[in-house]
């Protein structure tokens, strides 16, 4: 049958012992990445013509802002299947993304705040990507306030689902209003960060701390997943024996 | 019974009717809201400078967070009562669509709060010192923009039904939604006080109110029934 993997995913036992086989497939590699490319990109790549070496905070500060969407459409989707499907794993999955992305705008903001204050000699700019952002992480901490109000888990689940994939509908629309909004304002004072032709000894090291990033937040939303999971799930059977079973082996 | 009406109609046409009724039995509370939006529209000047030509500068941001907070205020008004006596929990049992009745539910609450602030806004904008000529134009970016504003707030009043002292929250989760609609009602306003042309962002805004009439009263529907489970 070409369904039972997903069948098999709506099993708590099965995805936390998935979970905890997978974390060091992602977790290494994402070390690895991390490391290498903050090499690449704080000690190989040459210094920007333009902004010296305060540019290479974009190492950190890209693979963020990347992650902060991807974190919410991952949020987003995977609350929209445990409300379609019934499917308590996914909202599981939703729940443990919710802070994991709440970080990762937090990072954005600050990382891209510090860049601003040399660049655009101030901490804030009203830029629309800046604005974007604080707008994702209003989202995503009233999504953790709405599950912190409902004592239910499952209520919690359905009722935070609706807000993810209302949420995730209305990200575009943000997004595109943003743009406008500051193109509409903005007097051209401000120093843009242009990269049509980032050299290769540049770009390479930002896609690998990217995809690096991104592996992290896999490792790390297994790792809360399982924990996730164990909450939920305390009551029952099969965790007694998972743990025995971790316990014999470590 | 009137007639010609299909049953959908029917039922729609008796909600809206009992929601006016019912407000128009409590004119305080219908009233609130405006009052609110009246007092924190006086506060700008007191707290920013009673000069008109620097007012009417920020006379749209200020108009359109007053009418935003006050939409806000007025949420409560929304599904509180009707989730205490039980009045939700027979809609979703009439056998009629619970989106369509939470829709007409919406029509009747923006007949209530947004209307009425869309005719009080250009009042304001006036005391701000914005133009007469302004006036038809901030009609219709509060009458458009508040039809936006009252349909994301129903998702909002649904999602927190449950909730205990859901006010916070409720603005946490709604004001972010709004965001597009507070951009381009307040430019709207902007060039209708600059006295150029507002198709443009009411445009904006009607797709934004085409989007929420057709999705919203959806995930409205949606999270009151996981919250009358």
């Amino acid at each position: 049958m070409a369904w039972t993997w997903f069948h098999r995913l709506a099993s708590p036992p099965y995805v936390y012992a998935l979970a905890a086989r997978l974390t060091p497939w992602f977790a290494w590699p994402a070390a690895l990445l991390i490391v290498a490319g903050l090499y690449g990109g704080l000690v190989v790549a040459p210094p920007d013509y333009q902004q010296g070496e305060g540019y290479r905070i974009l190492y950190v500060h890209v693979p963020s802002a990347w992650m902060s969407l991807m974190v919410y459409t991952t949020m987003a989707v995977a609350a929209g299947i445990g409300l379609i499907w019934r499917m308590k794993v996914a909202h599981a999955v939703a729940a443990s993304c919710a802070a994991l992305g709440a970080t990762f705008t937090f990072c954005a903001l600050v990382t891209g705040s510090l860049w601003g204050a040399p660049m655009w000699g101030t901490y804030w700019e009203w830029d629309p990507r800046l604005t974007f952002e604080l707008v994702l992480l209003f989202q995503f901490l009233g999504y953790m306030g709405l599950r912190a109000a409902i004592e239910d888990v499952q209520r919690a689940d359905r009722v935070s689902a609706v807000l993810a994939v209302v949420g995730i509908v209305n990200v575009p629309i943000i997004h595109y209003s943003v743009e406008w909004w500051n193109s509409l304002h903005q007097t051209a004072s401000v120093m843009k960060l242009s990269k049509p032709s980032m050299p290769p000894e540049m770009l390479i090291p930002l896609l690998m701390t990217g995809l690096g990033f991104t592996l992290l937040f896999g490792a790390l939303l297994l790792v809360r997943l399982r924990a996730e999971v164990l909450s939920r799930e305390r009551a029952a059977s099969w965790i007694r024996e998972a743990v025995a079973g971790e316990a014999v082996r470590a | 019974m009137s007639e010609g009406l299909t049953p959908a109609l029917e039922a729609a046409r008796l909600v809206m009717a009992r929601d006016l009724h019912l407000a128009f039995r409590r004119p305080g509370e219908v009233l609130q809201p405006l009052v609110f939006f009246a007092i924190v529209t006086t506060l700008f000047p007191l707290a920013i400078t009673p000069e008109l030509a620097q007012l009417r500068q920020v006379a749209p941001g200020v108009v359109w967070v007053a009418a935003l907070l006050a939409s806000l205020l007025a949420l409560e008004f929304l599904y509180r009562d009707d989730a205490h006596d039980g009045t939700l929990e027979q809609y979703a049992l009439s056998g009629q669509s619970l989106t369509w009745l939470l829709f007409a539910k919406t029509a009747s609450h923006w007949l209530l709060t947004g209307l009425p602030l869309a005719i009080m806004a250009p009042v304001a904008a006036l005391a701000l010192g914005a133009p007469k000529g302004s006036v038809s134009g901030i009609i219709a970016s509060v009458a458009i923009g508040s039809i936006a504003l009252s349909l994301l707030g129903a998702i909002g009043a649904s999602l927190t039904l449950g909730v205990r002292r859901s006010g916070v929250l409720l603005s946490i989760l709604t004001l972010p939604l709004a965001i597009p609609v507070l951009i381009f009602g307040a430019r709207a306003t902007q060039l209708a006080i600059a006295g150029e042309d507002i198709a443009a962002p009411l445009y904006l805004l009607g797709a934004i109110d085409v989007l929420g009439i057709t999705l919203a009263p959806l995930a409205a529907s949606a999270a009151v029934r996981i919250s009358l489970e």
